[in-house]
């Protein structure tokens, strides 16, 4: 403990065997020594809410291979006469010229720029925060945390008049920049290096005669990997799914991501003369909601260990 | 500090860490620290026709508390935050207690599925569950039609605080059930041993053992989750257009602000609106944490 460092969080004083166990530890653990009974009645219950879950997802996936016909005239949680998700599909893409993949597209540079950007930002962020000491270190935590409780449009009025001066709105970068920030990234990140990287493997690089850089790119960024793909993973839903910010800083139907493209087909049908398209805006739906949810699904094994590490025990 | 050798090391690791941080860091000034001083200094003035910005300093702050529309506002989100907070942290702590007591059929189904609504945008949420309560193709219209009965509906302006208290607990059940899902994983076995030999049963466990243990998570959850309630926007917003007599641009201090400064053009006072509902939320924040932690120290 050369490099000791008392503000950081969780149990950075376990033994160095202890962290290193830690990747296998949440699915090999038994909970007690005899197997506890599996109840129905507990299943049962449980149940309940996977169904309140799930059931909004059937209902959109269902209302997704309706006509337009359809969606009025059969029972929302089952299929309609005819099964109409492929023209739908298609319709949404081929709509006013094609508008739905251009916001896809605008989503996708979003997330991969402002998402990709924010875990950069907060793994060398988190990094410092778990191995250096340095002066200011509890204040930058402080300011960090205390400015996740302001609301955002205690800040979006200010930034977006900023940004207008920079000639930035209407800009993808008026999207980008602010998503580069992400608070809790910043404290994830800082709670699993803190877990994850022994500081005695550190200082054997050091030894070695490694760089701080080299030895944080060689021998701590591969420990890192479980959580920062759980910050990737928790930004890129946070760039995905935004509509706050795009709303005030992007006029201009080209620079929509999917979230406001989608909202604006749905407001269509509320304006004098607009063609109302909610066959478009539920199919819209399933295919904005889809790569998140797979991504999920595929992903689960890395990001669910990752979140473990950083779960909060104080 | 106190164990490493007096050379040069330590200096150079004082710089090496703000190395690390500094990309953060800058970001953060930019997009959090600059506008927050410019938004209480917009505070200070007010906008006139003529003769540009006057500093008129607490005058924005006396008015909003004497605007009823504030106060309406702020009373709709605490009331929100009163009856969803408890409701959708009860649900997700039982549900990570039942996953986590190992007594489930399938309990990695369980835990995906219901965390699942957490990937769906609140715009696609809204959208959503927004048909759903419509009469024209929604579940309500279905079981008016099928039952012949007119149920009350849930986009009203008597329901629509509650429609909406059930978007926002869809969508974060299943984020927070796997916030303390994660703390409970980490609880050290011994101490279910130990229990095990006294002789606890579960519910003797759950209270003993669990709960205190998850403090720390509880706790964190609950301040997450009273900031989102009081900067509730888009699910009032996104219904809007559904429920347009229902949820006025003064529904909540978010939607407040937003209309003050994009539709009224009055950015002063939306500044001083917001810099309240801000204070606002750090006081409440830091007395949860206060109290919630307390007996830890």
């Amino acid at each position: 403990m050369t490099s000791g460092n008392p503000t950081a969080p969780a149990r950075r004083d376990r033994s160095s065997a202890a962290v290193r166990l830690r990747p296998q530890q949440p699915r090999q653990r038994s909970r007690t020594t005899r197997k506890p009974r599996r109840s129905v009645l507990l299943t049962v219950l449980t149940g309940l809410v996977l169904i309140y879950s799930l059931l909004p997802l059937f209902w959109l996936l269902i209302n997704a291979s309706k006509t337009p016909a359809g969606l009025f005239d059969s029972f929302g949680l089952w299929f309609g006469e005819d099964f109409a998700l492929l023209d739908n599909i298609v319709a949404t893409f081929t709509y006013d010229d094609g508008v739905f993949s251009r916001w896809l597209g605008n989503t996708l540079l979003y997330v991969v720029v402002g998402a990709g950007g924010a875990t950069l930002l907060a793994v060398l962020g988190g990094y410092a925060l778990a191995i250096f000491d340095f002066p200011g270190k509890r204040a930058v935590f402080a300011v960090v945390i205390g400015a996740v409780a302001v609301p955002g449009t205690a800040l979006a009025v200010p930034t977006f008049l900023m940004f207008s001066q920079l000639g930035l709105t209407n800009t993808p970068w008026a999207v980008i920049i602010p998503s580069l920030i992400s608070p809790f990234g910043l404290y994830l990140m800082w709670v699993f290096a803190a877990q994850a990287v022994p500081r005695d493997l550190l200082e054997a690089a050091r030894i070695d005669g490694a760089g701080e850089i080299r030895s944080f790119l060689r021998v701590s960024l591969p420990l890192l990997a479980p959580g920062t793909v759980t910050v990737l993973l928790f930004t890129t839903v946070a760039t995905w799914n935004n509509y706050f910010l795009p709303l005030i800083m992007i006029r201009d139907p080209d620079w929509f991501p999917l979230t406001l493209g989608l909202n604006s087909w749905n407001a269509q049908a509320s304006t004098a003369g607009g063609e109302v398209v909610f066959h478009l805006v539920i199919t819209g739906s399933l295919i904005t909601i889809a790569p998140l949810i797979a991504a999920f699904l595929l992903l689960q094994r890395y990001w669910q260990s990752g979140l473990a590490a950083g779960s909060v025990k104080e | 500090m106190r164990e490493r050798p007096p050379s040069g090391h330590a200096d150079r690791q004082v710089w090496t860490g703000w190395g690390f941080l500094a990309p953060f860091m800058i970001v953060f000034t930019l997009v959090f620290l600059a506008p927050l001083g410019y938004s209480i200094y917009l505070s200070l003035f007010r906008d006139r026709m003529v003769g540009g910005n006057l500093f008129v300093g607490f005058e924005n702050y006396q008015r909003a508390i004497a605007d009823p529309q504030f106060w309406s506002a702020l009373g709709r989100v605490t009331l929100f935050l009163v009856v969803q907070v408890p409701i959708m942290l009860g649900i997700a702590l039982l549900v990570a207690l039942a996953i986590d007591s190992g007594r489930l059929y399938g309990k990695n189904f369980f835990r995906i599925s219901i965390f699942l609504p957490y990937a769906v945008p609140a715009v696609v949420a809204a959208l959503m569950w927004g048909f759903m309560y419509g009469d024209r193709f929604g579940l309500v219209g279905n079981i008016n039609e099928v039952f012949g009965i007119s149920l009350p509906s849930p986009l009203s302006s008597d329901l629509v605080l509650a429609s909406i208290g059930n978007i926002v607990t869809w969508e974060f059940i299943g984020y927070n059930m796997l916030i303390f899902y994660s703390a409970l994983r980490v609880i050290p076995h011994s101490l279910y041993e130990a229990a095990q030999i006294d002789g606890a049963g579960q519910f003797r466990v759950i209270a003993a053992i669990k709960l205190p243990a998850i403090r720390g998570a509880l706790v964190i959850a609950t301040i997450f989750s009273i900031i989102g309630s009081f900067q509730l926007f888009n699910e009032p917003s996104i219904l809007q257009s559904l429920a347009p007599n229902a949820i006025s641009s003064y529904f909540t201090p978010n939607l407040y602000t937003y209309s003050l400064s994009f539709a009224a053009q009055q950015q002063n006072y939306a500044a001083t609106v917001a810099i309240l509902m801000g204070l606002v939320t750090m006081v409440i924040a830091y007395a949860v944490q206060l109290r919630g932690l307390r007996k830890d120290a």
